[in-house]
């Protein structure tokens, strides 16, 4: 029971985490269809966003393994 | 959770390595990479500027050079025209004495004549006068045969003394 | 300098080579754990206790992610590391082969169901799911309810293996950059060549687009640090991709390392924190009545930074481990080879993510922590 809730907790971490890098990509594409002389630029900051993006969710996931094994 | 809760053993340790890094690799890695880093870039700045320098120095002594071209080229047309006139003034003052001696000579030789003129009628002066004299003395000689013939004789010789 | 250039086609071309020499290397250790739970367990099958044991996916992971006194190289052949343990009886130091020689058995009701476990023991130690106990007075380990020992833990000190790896690490970077910094000094003035040129852009990454867009003038002071932080974070996220032999330790996947890490970084940023730092933090620019608010803000965000630096590293390698655990796992869920080509490509992927992930993570490390000291000894607060 436990180990299920914490799955669902992982795979809401994984939805918020798929919808920011899904927004940061698309954003970042735009940015470098309009501005392609900006491209390297966007794409470093993108990593970097996508990146934290990603600590968040692996908080969540971390949380969630917390969660199914309590000592 | 045992895989989040920090062990005491690697925290220990990963202080000991990472203190070990920090120090070993700041003191003998980090320190000359980054001067030779930062000196390479110098050098390369410095190199930059000097071509640049260069570069203009160039300009400058191309500027210097033209300049110098050009002057010497003024200089050359100056020395030119100063010859030219030099020339020029040299033969119109040879012309000019020419012309003084010319007319010195011409003077001269004007004078000379007008002298030997002179003599040379104070000669035919005293040539007529012996001749006016022996003329009269033929004259006297012939005593007076004919009035008029006297007379036109005299008028002829006091024209043609006259002449002279 | 960007990231750009140095994900070039090429470099990601010699990853991929990597990745399926990863791979091939990984399929093979991934029958390990059953290979370690025979070789611990070979007591049991001498008893002739021949059970079709349920393939424990889970277990088997943790195994993999988790710490050890030894270091597995492949079938039986393993290195023991050494124990040093300071308990009630001061400081000890024997090798782990001790205790792995001397396995005992426990049993434990779970749910009504009996579990046996396997741990060692060794002149009044016990190692427990690699985890070391002080046996009690009677010379037994007690579990509870839930499995998890009653005994006393001593301070372990021991060279485990993130703790080898992590050395076998730090020797590889002092090999390597002492070289690179002879290299400079050889060729005073001149290009870099070999290793030299090749670690020379990611030092001009770290200076040029780290360090000085984030903390300005002042980032000499900070360079030592920030490159040694890249690079040990990085070097140990490598490492710990190859699946076999000198790698194979999820060294930066370990709490205990991002938590020095992050420390380091809180320390640095705390004690270098200039007035407008603390100003910020405890008399911001807003009216009186929200300091109540404000103040427990600021100080909750000045220990939350390093929190998530920690965190974020932890969270990020684990993940990748874990994941490319189970997908190997999968083989022997379903028990079949049939599953591997499939299993085999989904590793090879996420082996090449996790090698820009590995890349990454050190950079983002790299990235925040200037972020934070920047923010720590900027002149004028930022609003």
């Amino acid at each position: 029971m436990i180990g299920s809730i914490a799955a669902i907790g992982a795979g809401l971490a994984a939805i918020g985490a798929g919808i920011g890098i899904g927004r940061i990509g698309g954003s970042a594409v735009e940015g470098i269809a309009r501005q392609p002389e900006a491209a390297s630029k966007i794409q470093t900051n993108m990593i970097i966003a996508a990146a934290l993006v990603e600590g968040a969710a692996l908080f969540g996931i971390v949380v969630a393994l917390l969660g199914n094994n309590p000592s | 959770m045992d895989i989040v809760t920090p062990e005491i053993g690697m925290v220990f340790w990963t202080t000991v390595a990472f203190v070990l890094l920090l120090f070993i690799l700041g003191k003998y890695a980090w320190k000359p990479i980054m001067a030779a880093l930062r000196e390479r870039e110098q050098s390369i700045e410095d190199a930059l500027l000097a071509a640049e320098k260069a570069k203009e120095e160039m300009v400058k002594l191309n500027n210097e050079s033209e300049r110098l071209i050009k002057e010497a080229r003024a200089e050359r047309d100056q020395i030119l025209k100063e010859a030219k006139a030099t020339r020029e003034a040299i033969v119109s003052e040879a012309k000019q004495q020419a012309q003084v001696e010319g007319a010195r000579l011409i003077a001269k030789a004007k004078e000379e004549i007008n002298t030997q003129k002179a003599a040379a009628l104070a000669e035919v002066k005293n040539q007529v006068a012996l001749l006016s004299l022996e003329i009269a003395e033929k004259v006297i000689g012939k005593q007076f045969e004919d009035r008029n013939k006297q007379e036109n004789l005299v008028t002829d010789l006091l024209e043609n003394m006259k002449l002279n | 300098m960007h990231l750009s250039r140095i994900f070039t086609l090429r470099n990601l071309l010699s990853v991929l080579v990597f990745g399926v020499f990863a791979i091939s290397a990984a399929s093979a250790r991934a029958f390990s754990p059953q290979d370690e739970q025979a070789g611990h367990e070979a007591h049991q099958e001498q008893k002739g206790v021949q059970e079709e044991e349920k393939f424990d996916a889970a277990s088997a992971i943790m195994h993999h992610i988790s710490d050890a006194h030894e270091w597995h190289i492949i079938g039986d052949v393993a290195i023991y590391l050494p124990v040093i343990l300071y308990g009630e009886d001061g400081l000890k130091l024997f090798s782990s082969a001790h205790f792995y020689h001397n396995p005992r058995e426990i049993t434990w009701a779970a749910d009504g169901r009996e579990k046996t476990e396997t741990w060692y023991e060794y002149d009044g130690f016990a190692l427990f799911h690699e985890k070391i106990y002080q046996l009690d007075e009677n010379g037994t380990l007690r579990l509870d309810e839930a499995g998890h020992p009653l005994n006393a833990r001593p301070l372990d000190f021991s060279i485990t293996k993130n703790v080898a790896s992590m050395f076998l690490s730090v020797v590889a970077l002092l090999l390597i950059f002492l070289a690179v910094a002879k290299g400079y000094k050889k060729r005073r003035g001149k290009a870099p060549k070999g290793l030299q040129s090749a670690l020379e852009p990611i030092v001009l990454f770290i200076r040029d687009d780290i360090a000085i867009p984030n903390i300005g003038h002042q980032y000499g002071r900070f360079m030592p640090f920030l490159l040694t932080v890249f690079f040990f974070i990085w070097i140990n996220n490598v490492l710990g991709m190859i699946p076999f032999f000198p790698g194979g330790a999820n060294v930066s996947g370990n709490i205990a390392f991002t938590f020095v890490m992050g420390t380091v970084t809180f320390l640095i940023t705390t004690f270098n924190g200039n007035k407008n730092y603390w100003k910020h933090i405890f008399a911001p620019e807003v009216p009186v009545w929200l300091y109540p608010i404000m103040i427990p803000v600021e100080i909750i965000s000045v220990f939350s930074k390093p929190f998530a630096l920690i965190i974020r590293l932890f969270a990020n390698i684990t993940a990748g481990h874990i994941v490319i655990l189970s997908l190997v796992s999968l083989i022997f869920i379903f028990k079949t080879i049939a599953v591997s080509p499939v299993s085999i490509a989904f590793v090879l992927f996420m082996n090449v993510l996790e090698l820009l992930v590995g890349f990454l993570q050190a950079y983002i490390f790299t990235l925040l922590s200037a972020l934070f000291i920047g923010m720590a000894i900027a002149e004028h607060a930022e609003h």
